[in-house]
């Protein structure tokens, strides 16, 4: 059989129980044949079909073959499987017929008999074969065959219970066949034997369970009935079958137990509710418990009996099924790992029992139990009791002596601890070590306690169960209150004083526990036990004040924190003393404006995150993820290189995940000694949030981070090793500035103004008598008052000094020429230095002033015939109105005949922003003036809104040059209507007159190229030329023309030329110009202006020819529009020279013409000018 | 019904415990978390072998002795896992019951966690759900 023949354990008990076959006959015969046959039967499988519909099976077939005797044939009701007989054989070894009628069918007979009074219809008869007889006795049977008059006598229609065995100890082909159709015969009547009387069986039990709500059914009776039938199964290697069995009498007891919890009371039931007397182990090694059998059927079993008695069974059946883990999962799911909790937890409640565990060891009571434990364990079972090891022994052991049953509970308690690690049930394992913990605690061994709690813990906090947590601390506290271990202790105490899983006494009893400590005077003064803040009190927020936690040197800052006090209780600490870390600024100022826009909330308040509470640990540790958008641009063009996203705090979320061990861990908290801290003495923390305000006094500039934050409550320091985010404070020291600027927009030159000092005295603390002493450049005034005031203002970002003090600064006013033209509307600027000595430096501090000047003038030259004016523009640039007063034009020239007569009648003159004023001079003479005339103008001003001023002020000069101011030349031209016409007419040729005459006689002007000498005779080449730029005339014909001009006195060169008006009304005239005609030899390189020369004239019409009186003239076609001298390109061209304005006087301009229309005109057109 | 009922996060802290007040919390938490132990392990291995069949009831977990209590294990597909310990005495609580206990707690579940004012991984304090468990417990007890 596959399970029997298996290598089994030991302790597997191999089934000795096989069908029952009887053997009548020749007992010699069966003997010989029967090594063979038990060896051939179960070979080969053979199909069991079933009834009720089960599933047909393959079995293999074994026997029991016992001697027939009367006695096995079961008696009329009885239950017994296991000893029925399923087939009876009767073996003979007949062949000869004599034989045969004298004493085997007797024997047959006899046989039969008995068999059909016991009506067993399984039955065969075996014929065995001899040849060696056979051959004896050939003649005597010739025809028919023993076998045929058994067939006969006795299977009158079963042919088929007879068979014949052939030569069954030999080796032949004939034997062989003859041994297969007898075994196959023999396992098909054993099976239908099988079917049919287990049908029946079934049937009878069946029957006997619907029978159980009658009174007097009993479950011990077909408990043995129902486990009859799985014995049979089991007999048959039907395990499975056998299993099904005893779970339905399983099932069905259980049912019985839940109906009588319920009320539902079976009279048989009360049989198991006995006082249980005995705690009999289970026995797993024995197939079968016999006496618990024996007992159950005695109806004397308890509950405990029964149940392990089926259990046992169960658990026997599923052994031999090859599925111990179902034996496992039976023995209520434990056994490949739990089997050993369980002996622990059972032998822990007993050693509890017994005061084995208890500290003062066993009294008498505990004694009397162990006695009465110990006999109800009941007398060691014999196959058991030469083993050193067997569970007995051991229990009993365990329970006599305290010394022993600690070394049994303790080998126990490794085993399972080390079984639970090795497959990875980790929180079982600590749990077991907790109960070790727990009994090492009760033995008064805490050193040996701890190492499970603190494991134990561990786990606890790495998964966040706040209540075992709490629960292993108490224990812990304990623990490490024994071993005195006194800074473990506090760390503990102030963990559990701060939880809130605790009862407000508990949490008072450890806070306690922490203020005796630290009250007693300890035995170094020195000596600090440190302990990590967390526990004890929280930081929650930090305010600066200053908001933006930057303090100049010498400054006050004050540092407002909020602790969070997770004591039960007030506390009082001594001192709150926060460490600064002190780092020298590199870009410090910069930097902080910087970080302020940054990182500081606009009020200031830092917020610390909660800290991390036990759990949930995984997910609250990790700070959020920071990240930010990152565009990289390319440095030449300004475009997008890459862009994406960074995380700044990679360095937080990526580092390794620290065990957290760290929290309870105290040496991971060191004290910072630093030379920066921050104490606040004297403070008494009520629990909840408390305010604390560190004030300091700023020494060093710098940057100042805070790191560490201790509380000390007697010896007992509470340090928070870390504080994060990064809390800093700066502390400047800014070098005094001093800072000059007007009160008002600009400078102006000239007129007194207010400047403004400020001095930011920064580091620098001023002292009575410190002055500043201001070197100025001579052209800036300064002016003081006599009380010279500094007011000191204070203010909260920089606190500085300012001084303010009045300054006129006065530039003069008089200016370079060249300065002035540049540019149009702009005021001319002129900087001044001032050189600052300022008592805390060495050196000259330099500041430029910017001054403009306000006005800006021209001049110019006006005629009247011979008679001349200066005329002098002053224009306001500025914004202010000014009072003009005291022009004067003086002549610095040597000419002492000259008189300047001013024409102004006003000595006041207002000047108003943006306007202009005019003065005019007539200049007269009596000797022939000089040809150039050098002036200065200067006119007195003053700020038109201020008061009268203390001081004078510098007047505004300008000074110009004059030339040819004398007019040499005066022209005159008139216009006369045609003759016979009263007035000129639109469309009709009018004569133009031009007088030229000369006013003067030689003069030094005059001597330059144009001057041609002849006779003592002195003439000049002018040249003429008439133009009317406002399109009023057509000049007709020659429109210019050189004219040679003697240089005398009343010399006079009259021009005709013919104009056509073409407008009808008051007509100006059309202008008369001058021009200096010089040869053209002369070296003179101007400006090249193409265009400045056309040669002919559209409109010129040659009328009149060469009419001119002077004939010398050079006739020239080309009308010359540019007034500049100008000389053709590449020829050499006579140049042009403008006489200056002063030289050439028009008598006739502004003199107008009437002009009237022509009569025939449909269309009039009438200009007025 | 029930005695005790946790809800216990994917890094395995409790979000959610509730036992019957008459008996001592602190040892349904040290029951609660050894079991833990059983789930890991039926998760692991379901892990190889149930990966198509989206079974998350765990079954029978862990049987206790002495307190005839049964644990049984539920886990969601994000790992959070439900674990309810059933006095065994209780023979009327059949697997399929457990199945639709443990349902029924895995909708409620659900809709806290569709409450967007919830964040995931906290603790529960959702009243409704604390209502159902209330009844889940009550049934019997």
């Amino acid at each position: 059989m596959d399970a029997s023949e298996e290598p089994l354990p030991p302790v597997i008990y191999t089934m000795e129980n096989k069908p029952i076959v009887t053997c009548a006959g020749d007992q010699n015969l069966f003997t010989s044949v029967y090594p063979t046959l038990s060896q051939q039967l179960p070979r080969e499988p053979m199909e069991w079909r079933r009834s009720y519909g089960r599933a047909p099976k393959m079995i293999h077939l074994e026997s029991n073959f016992v001697q027939f005797k009367e006695e096995l044939l079961p008696k009329e009701g009885n239950k017994a499987l296991l000893t029925f007989p399923f087939l009876h054989i009767y073996w003979t070894e007949c062949c000869d017929t004599e034989v045969y009628k004298a004493t085997v069918k007797d024997d047959l007979t006899k046989w039969q008999n008995v068999l059909k009074a016991h009506s067993s219809v399984d039955w065969l008869i075996v014929i065995v074969e001899n040849d060696a007889k056979k051959k004896n006795k050939t003649n005597i049977l010739p025809r028919t065959s023993i076998v045929d008059k058994i067939r006969n006598d006795f299977c009158n229609k079963q042919s088929d219970r007879c068979v014949v065995l052939s030569d069954p100890l030999k080796d032949s082909s004939r034997t062989q066949e003859s041994w297969n159709a007898f075994l196959t015969k023999l396992r098909t009547l054993l099976l239908m034997s099988f079917t049919k009387n287990l049908g029946k069986f079934e049937d009878d039990m069946r029957t006997l369970r619907e029978k159980r709500t009658e009174p007097g059914w009993s479950f011990c009776e077909y408990f043995m009935v129902q486990e009859e039938l799985a014995f049979v199964f089991e007999m048959l290697q039907q395990f499975e079958d056998a299993l099904v069995q005893y779970d339905e009498l399983d099932a069905l007891f259980s049912q019985y137990v839940v109906n009588f919890g319920a009320g539902d009371g079976a009279n048989w039931l009360t049989f198991f509710c006995q006082p249980v007397k005995s705690w009999n182990g289970l026995i797993l090694r024995k197939p079968i418990d016999m006496e618990k059998r024996e007992s159950i059927q005695r109806r004397e079993a308890t509950l405990l009996d029964l149940r392990s008695y089926l259990f046992s069974r169960q658990c026997t059946l599923l052994l031999f099924l090859q599925r111990p883990w179902e034996v496992a999962q039976r023995a209520l799911e434990l056994l490949h790992n739990c089997v050993q909790e369980l002996k622990l937890l059972e032998l822990k409640s007993l050693g509890y029992l017994c005061g084995l565990v208890s500290e003062k060891g066993p009294n008498s009571e505990d004694l009397n139990r162990t006695v009465d434990l110990l006999a109800g364990l009941g007398a060691e079972r014999p196959e058991t009791a030469n083993t050193a090891q067997s569970p007995y022994k051991k229990l009993k052991e365990a329970l006599s002596s305290v010394e022993a049953f600690e070394k049994h509970y303790l080998d126990l308690s490794h085993a399972t601890i080390e079984m639970y690690t090795s497959i990875g049930r980790i929180r079982s394992a600590k749990f077991v070590g907790k109960d070790l913990a727990e009994f090492y605690m009760r033995k008064k061994a805490p050193q040996k306690a701890e190492i499970y709690l603190q494991g134990a813990l561990k786990n606890y906090l790495a998964e966040g169960w706040a209540l075992p947590i709490t629960h292993t601390r108490k224990q812990l506290a304990e623990c490490q209150k024994h071993l005195g271990q006194i800074e473990n202790y506090l760390q503990t105490s102030s963990l559990l004083a701060s939880d809130h899983h605790l009862t407000e006494e508990e949490r008072k009893h450890f806070c306690q526990e922490i203020l005796d400590f630290a009250s007693q005077p300890s035995d170094s003064p020195g000596h600090k036990i440190v302990l990590p803040m967390h526990s004890f009190a929280q930081l929650r927020d930090l305010h600066f004040d200053p908001s933006n936690a930057v303090v100049h040197v010498g400054g006050v800052l004050c540092v407002e924190i909020t602790m969070y006090s997770q004591m039960p209780v007030p506390v009082h600490v001594e001192q709150i003393v926060v460490n600064v870390h002190f780092s020298i600024e590199k870009n410090s100022y910069r930097k902080t404006a910087e970080w302020l826009t940054k990182h500081k909330t606009s009020n200031g308040i830092i917020n610390f995150p909660p800290e991390t509470a036990p759990f949930p640990v995984s997910q609250n540790s990790l700070p959020a993820l920071e990240l930010y958008e990152m565009f990289e641009r390319s440095p030449s063009d300004n475009s997008l290189n890459t862009t994406g996203i960074i995380c700044r705090n990679v360095h937080m979320l990526l580092r390794r995940q620290e065990s957290s061990s760290s929290l309870e861990m105290p040496s991971g908290v060191a004290l910072e000694e630093g030379a920066h801290v921050l104490r606040c003495s004297h403070v008494t923390l009520e629990p909840g949030a408390n305010q604390i305000t560190f004030r300091t006094q700023a020494k060093e500039p710098g940057t100042y981070t805070l790191r560490q934050l201790c509380a000390s409550v007697g010896s007992v320091w509470f340090v928070l090793p870390h504080i994060y985010p990064i809390v800093q404070y700066d502390v400047y020291s800014q070098e005094p500035q001093l800072h000059v600027e007007p009160l008002a927009d600009s400078l102006l030159a000239g007129i007194p103004q207010r400047v403004k000092f400020t001095v930011t005295t920064g580091h620098y603390t001023i002292k009575n008598g410190d002055s500043l002493q201001l070197s100025n450049a001579e052209a800036m005034l300064i002016l003081c008052q006599a009380e010279s005031r500094a007011v000191v203002y204070s203010n909260t970002r920089a606190p500085a000094l300012g001084g303010e003090s009045d300054m006129l600064g006065m530039a003069e006013p008089h200016r370079k020429h060249k300065d002035k033209q540049r540019t149009g509307r702009c005021m001319v600027t002129t900087d001044h230095k001032v050189s600052i000595d300022c008592p805390w430096s060495i050196y000259s501090t330099v500041i430029a002033l910017t001054f403009s000047v306000p006005f800006r003038t021209t001049h110019s030259l006006l005629s009247s015939g011979t008679r001349k004016y200066v005329q002098v523009c002053v224009q306001n640039l500025s914004e202010l109105d000014f009072q003009l007063s005291d022009s004067y034009l003086v002549d610095t020239g040597d000419s002492t005949d000259l008189q300047l007569v001013p024409l102004n009648t006003q000595s006041q003159q207002p000047i108003y922003s943006k306007q202009s004023v005019f003065f005019v001079w007539e200049l007269k003479w009596t000797e022939e003036p000089p040809p150039s005339l050098h002036c200065r103008f200067s006119v007195g001003f003053s700020p038109a809104s201020e008061e009268q001023l203390s001081i004078s002020l510098k007047p505004y000069t300008y000074e110009f040059k004059v030339e040819n101011f004398f007019t040499l030349y005066n022209v005159k031209a008139e216009i006369f209507p045609p003759s016979g016409m009263e007035y000129c007419r639109t469309g009709s040729l009018c004569s133009l007159e031009v007088l030229i005459t000369r006013l003067s006689d030689l003069l030094e002007v005059d001597k330059d190229e144009a001057l041609t000498e002849s006779d003592e005779h002195f003439s000049t080449k002018l040249m003429y030329e008439v133009v009317d730029n406002s399109s009023n005339w057509a000049v007709c014909g020659k429109s210019c023309g050189v004219i040679s001009m003697p240089v005398a006195a009343r010399a006079t060169h009259r021009v005709h030329m013919e104009v056509m008006p073409l407008f009808a009304g008051y007509l100006p005239l059309p202008d008369v110009r001058l021009f200096k005609y010089l040869p053209h030899h002369s070296a003179h390189s101007s400006q090249l202006d193409a265009d400045s020369w056309i040669e002919n004239d559209s409109l010129s019409v040659d009328k009149h020819g060469d009419d001119q009186p002077d004939s010398s003239s050079l006739k020239s076609r080309g009308s010359v529009h540019s007034a500049c001298s100008s000389e053709h390109k590449g020829l050499p061209m006579p140049r042009l020279q403008a006489l200056p304005a002063g030289q050439v006087f028009n008598s006739s301009s502004g003199t107008q013409v009437l002009v009237i229309p022509s009569q025939d005109d449909h269309v009039l057109e009438v200009s007025v000018t | 019904m029930a005695v005790c009922i946790a809800v216990i996060a994917k890094e395995n802290y409790p979000l959610y415990i509730r036992s019957t007040p008459t008996e001592n919390e602190l040892k349904f938490h040290y029951m609660v978390h050894t079991s833990l132990d059983v789930v890991d392990e039926k998760i692991s291995a379901m892990g190889k072998a149930l990966v198509d069949q989206r079974e998350l009831y765990l079954g029978l977990l862990y049987p206790t002795e002495d307190y005839k209590l049964c644990r049984y294990g539920y886990v969601t597909n994000s790992k959070v896992k439900f674990v309810m310990v059933v006095d065994s005495s209780n023979t009327a609580l059949r697997d399929n019951e457990i199945r639709s206990m443990f349902r029924k707690l895995h909708n409620s579940y659900t809709d806290v966690m569709c409450n967007p004012f919830y964040n995931p991984g906290d603790r529960i304090q959702s009243r409704a759900f604390d209502n159902m468990v209330t009844s889940m417990m009550i049934q019997v007890c």
